[in-house]
């Protein structure tokens, strides 16, 4: 061999062990979305000027940056919008065959697959969510519960044996702002499938992936005013509720705003589903699979930053594992990359909104507060932009802030249990009921955990998997009504007798 | 002066592609030559489509469904050639729409077919359905409208199929198979024969591998398809040619039912 | 027989906390966090990083029954400097072949810094006698080579076996100790489950393993991230609870860069910086280098490069 090959291989290694290993920026485009400077209202097949005149701007939460200018609907506007859907009903989606509305669901679910791309990072400008997230998670969900429900449009008389199931006529619908685009595919896709037409309202902070979705409604033909969209706060959302020509009302969203609405609809003979609040459970037996325990308590809070109403945000582990499981949580904790929505590598992105921001820390020091240990890992949270870093409560009493209310945001309160009576008592004592999460590798205990949890949604061994396929909604205050699935018919049709 | 064209040969479909019979024979019909298959050529499209069978029915359902839908796209697309090979445009309409039809059972069916069952004892129970394997169809008339309504409930539940096409009219059979080619049905999932009725069908009435029969198209006499088929148990089903029913797809399947203690 | 303690019959965790848990892995959690880490976007110089990482800590390897002292002299050149046009391009970590090749890779490496990796103990199949497979392991390391790779007594393993597949193991250990450090291939591909590869691994280790490693790359199936995944968190038990340091070697259908930098950002985010060294990380591959000098050249040039520009040897 030759010398100069020995002198080569014979180069002392300069980079023995790597002091650092840092990713490089990998910022998904932001080109492929194409941003109007301002939105109208959504109203019989066409945008409109808003009969209120009033504007508000919506902005990039992870840059504190305005992206465009919407519409706040007032009471005219609303009303507009549920005349448009009133006429499209009694003249033409009422009337077409089954057949042909599936054929129409199946058109936006196939659109919403082709522009997958451009909606996902929309998404995440708007939002805050990762963009893996809203690029492996919202999107693809999104246009499944179209594809799903579309198949149902022309089968409804298999899905309630004996009934002959009917539309409702005009649906209300209210979504938040943690998971916009997927929200409003679980609200349209089936009220549209069962034959009624819809004005929805999206969250005040997340309005342009709906209003971009008029875009597919256009590209795919929907007669005008199947789809209305109204922009707006609060206030849009307390007129639709209480306009007298809508045949029902579907809500998701805070309790106390919920039970405001089951309110203002006593006595009115309207239908109503609500998706509210959580405060879930995840429990840990000690024969769970450790490492992947860890990796859904992880997902279970952490994901969309902790903005999920059914987010493990108990985590109830048994005292006999719990060292180990706290410690390969934080470890885990310490991976977690914190930063811009756009880029790829982004595992936790921005808190939606200052408002938002402001509860989550006046509960993270309630926590303190009342004694509880904190634990968050060394991040470097971006200058401007809302940010929270993922947070672990430990020492926590069940009767603490923490402990009890939603704080809707990446913070994991932790308590011990000794016995899985001892689980299930303290996973059942809330007013909530949404989901749990159980981690064992004994069958039999999976099933009685599940039989004896009062939650509408039990994970076992996973969490936070959702499918159009599968069944949505709590027990108790967490709301009524189930959303995917067979099950998910069953609020948009009036079924009369045999 | 006018072009002279290029004529189609038509071939059988087998394994995501388009082999000649291994024969060699072809039999006139509707003005051309179409391939004879004999009981060699089932022989290969039956173990294509048990090769087939794992990843289909492996497959999320989501995925099935849209595999089936994107068949209905690529029948639209061609629905002037169809039109020309079949009854015409009011047939080729109604083909693709069931096609849409049952690709919407796909996520669906096991809802209403399956159940958790209320045993009287600790144990969770619940029955799911299964595809139960490949299946032989024998296709009704009419040429287009008949064979989709029998092939789609068969492999939206899971299922791969040996499928003998009309004999008189054989060539909108193969156009569809083009369909079934760009349309992501993986290779073998499903197979078109065309020939001779009285040669194919008792080939695919003996076949051990295949698991069901389809004698919904069946003219003539079906006691000896019958008898053949009850030679390894096949699941014989006398369906209605024009009927669109979950229950059309719950004939192809197999129910498993599963028990599991409740207990700390 | 060993001297080292021997596990009691059927594999009991022993009293004192000398092993750590056994533990159960969950498949399709484990699969989808492999999936999910495998997402993971590595560009510019964080890939450029990664690449030339992998050259580092591979292991070049020709196990062919065709194998010549020609063959592994061309296989040794390209090891010591896989790109003649650019010295910035690291050597490999060590070269790997069989044992009769082994004076021919010694000869070949000496005065670099690339080291001899032999297999041994009846590669790939271990279907023979401890004699045999001890004898082979003493004369793998009198030729000269540094690393030794074993295979697991698969056999005993699937039939329950274990205390016998501990033991052959620390009697090969028993044969390197102070002269060749030792890697322990589990052929996960036969195990079965992702269980049996945690108990497998946890076996392997407390046999004295130096490595643990995936596969022959004989069989079919081989290196996969999951597989990897589930081999790092016993490494990272083991590390947690005893303290004890030991090397993860993925080998076997790893061929393009890509898939590389998907194993590397995977110890990178389960064992962290530390493991992202030769001495306690390796990727076994024979194509895979050519790929990786592929990709360093579309980082350097801009452009998609074309396999004719690289030496086949």
């Amino acid at each position: 061999m030759t010398e100069r090959k020995r002198e080569v291989a014979r180069r002392p290694d300069t980079a023995a062990i790597p002091t650092a290993w840092e990713y490089a920026p990998a910022p998904e485009s932001r080109e492929v979305v194409h941003l109007q400077d301002r939105y109208g209202l959504f109203i019989g097949g066409q945008f409109v000027e808003p009969l209120s005149n009033e504007r508000y701007t919506t902005i990039d939460p992870a840059r504190e940056a305005p992206l465009a200018e919407v519409a706040q609907a007032g009471k005219a506007d609303v009303d507009r919008a549920v005349k448009a859907a009133r006429a499209a009903y009694a003249e033409s989606w009422s009337r077409i065959r089954p057949s042909e509305r599936a054929k129409y669901l199946f058109r936006i679910a196939r659109i919403l697959q082709e522009r997958s791309r451009e909606f996902a990072v929309l998404e995440s400008m708007n939002g805050g969510k990762p963009i893996r997230e809203s690029r492996d998670v919202d999107l693809p969900l999104a246009a499944a519960h179209f594809f799903y429900y579309a198949g149902w449009a022309d089968k409804l008389e298999y899905a309630f044996p004996h009934r002959t199931p009917r539309p409702l006529g005009v649906a209300g619908q209210i979504i938040p702002w943690n998971f916009p685009l997927l929200m409003l595919a679980w609200k349209i896709a089936p009220a549209l499938a069962a034959g009624n037409t819809v004005v929805l309202k999206p969250a005040e902070t997340t309005p342009l992936t709906a209003l971009l979705f008029c875009d597919v409604v256009r590209q795919a033909e929907l007669p005008p005013g199947v789809v209305n969209i109204v922009t707006g706060d609060g206030r849009t959302g307390a007129e639709l509720v209480s306009h007298p020509d809508v045949n029902k009302i579907a809500f998701t969203g805070s309790t106390e705003v919920g039970k405001a609405i089951q309110k203002t609809l006593a006595g009115t003979g309207k239908r109503l589903t609500l998706e509210l609040g959580g405060k879930a459970a995840n429990i840990i037996f000690d024969d769970a699979p450790l490492d992947q325990a860890v990796e859904g308590i992880v997902n279970g809070i952490y994901f969309n930053q902790g903005h999920v109403c059914c987010a493990g945000s108990r985590l109830l582990v048994e005292e006999s594992i719990y060292e180990t499981v706290i410690s390969k949580l934080k470890r885990r904790m310490q991976t977690l990359r914190i930063g811009d929505p756009l880029d790829k590598n982004t595992d936790v992105g921005a808190i939606n909104s200052k408002q938002q921001l402001d509860k989550i820390g006046s509960l993270v020091q309630a926590g303190i507060d009342e004694g509880a240990e904190i634990y968050q890992p060394p991040c470097k949270l971006p200058e401007r932009g809302y940010w929270f870093a993922p947070t672990v409560f430990t020492n926590v009493a069940q009767s603490y802030r923490i402990a009890q209310e939603e704080i809707f945001g990446p913070v994991l309160s932790v308590l011990t249990f000794r016995t899985p009576d001892e689980a299930i008592e303290k996973a059942n004592n809330t007013p909530y009921g949404l989901s749990a999460g159980v981690w064992t590798e004994k069958g039999s205990r999976i099933l009685a955990m599940a039989q004896r949890l009062r939650a509408g949604v039990v994970w076992a061994n996973t969490y936070n998997r959702f499918d159009p396929a599968s069944p949505f909604g709590g027990y108790k205050e967490s709301g009524f009504g189930r959303e995917g699935g067979r099950h998910g018919l069953e609020p948009y049709v009036l079924l009369d007798g045999a | 002066m006018s072009r002279l064209p290029v004529r189609k040969t038509y071939k059988l479909f087998i394994g995501g592609a388009f082999p000649r019979s291994e024969s060699g024979r072809t039999y006139e019909a509707e003005g051309a030559n179409v391939a004879r298959g004999s009981r060699k050529d089932i022989r290969d499209a039956v173990r294509v489509a048990r090769q087939a069978g794992a990843a289909w029915s492996g497959m999320t359902a989501y995925n099935r469904g849209q595999v089936l839908y994107r068949v209905a796209e690529m029948m639209e697309a061609r629905r002037a050639e169809l039109a020309s090979l079949c009854t015409g445009g009011d047939e080729v309409e109604r083909a693709i729409d069931r096609v849409v039809w049952y690709a919407g059972w796909a996520d669906k069916f096991a809802q209403v077919v399956g159940s958790s069952n209320p045993v009287a004892g600790p144990y969770f129970n619940f029955t799911v359905p299964e595809p139960t394997g490949v299946t032989g169809i024998l296709a009704p008339e009419p040429p287009l409208l008949g064979l989709v309504s029998r092939l789609a409930p068969v492999i939206v539940g899971g299922n791969t199929a040996v499928v003998i096409a009309s004999e008189a009219h054989p060539l909108v059979a193969i156009e569809l198979a083009e369909c079934l080619a760009t349309a992501d049905v993986p290779a073998g999932v499903a197979n078109v024969i065309t020939g001779l009725r009285r040669e194919l069908a008792p080939a695919i009435a003996s076949h051990m591998d295949v698991v069901a029969l389809d004698l919904t198209g069946a003219d003539g006499d079906v006691a000896e398809l019958e008898r053949l088929g009850a030679e390894n148990v096949k699941r014989i089903v006398r369906g209605k040619p024009d009927d669109e029913s979950p229950y059309e797809i719950a004939a192809f399947l197999e129910l498993k039912t599963v028990w599991h203690p409740i207990g700390m | 027989m060993a001297t080292t303690p021997v596990l009691p019959g059927g594999f009991e965790l022993p009293l004192e906390p000398r092993l750590p848990r056994l533990g159960s892995v969950d498949a399709v959690a484990l699969e989808e966090r492999a999936a999910s880490l495998a997402t993971r976007s590595i560009k510019r110089d964080s890939k450029v990083f990664a690449l030339d990482l992998a050259i580092r800590v591979m292991d070049l390897t020709t196990l062919e029954g065709a194998d010549t002292p020609g063959k592994v002299a061309a296989l040794a050149s390209k090891g010591i400097r896989p790109d003649p046009s650019d010295a910035s391009v690291p050597s490999v970590a060590a070269i790997c072949v069989y044992p009769n090749l082994v004076p021919y890779a010694v000869e070949r490496t000496k005065g670099t810094n690339v080291k001899v990796a032999a297999v041994a103990t009846a590669f790939p199949s271990g279907q023979s006698s401890m004699d045999v497979k001890l004898l082979e392991t003493r004369e793998v390391i009198d030729a000269g080579a540094h690393e030794v790779d074993m295979v697991i007594n698969r056999g005993a393993f699937l039939s329950g076996r274990y205390a016998e597949v501990y033991d052959e193991i620390v009697r090969v250990k028993e044969v390197c100790a102070g002269r060749a450090h030792l890697k322990v291939i589990l052929e996960t591909g036969e195990l079965g489950t992702y269980d049996n590869v945690r108990r497998a691994s946890l076996l392997a280790i407390a046999g004295g393993a130096d490595f643990i490693k995936t596969s022959t790359g004989k069989l079919a199936s081989s290196a996969t991230l999951p597989v990897q995944l589930c081999m790092l968190e016993v490494i990272r038990d083991v590390h947690e609870e005893t303290g004890r340091v030991v090397g993860m070697k993925a080998a076997g259908g790893i061929r393009q860069a890509k898939q590389a930098i998907q194993f590397l950002v995977q110890v990178h985010e389960t064992l962290g910086l530390a493991w992202l060294t030769p001495d306690r990380y390796r990727l076994g591959a024979s194509t895979l280098l050519n790929d990786v000098l592929m990709q360093i050249h579309k980082e350097k040039t801009g452009r998609y490069q074309n396999p004719d520009y690289f030496t086949v040897d």
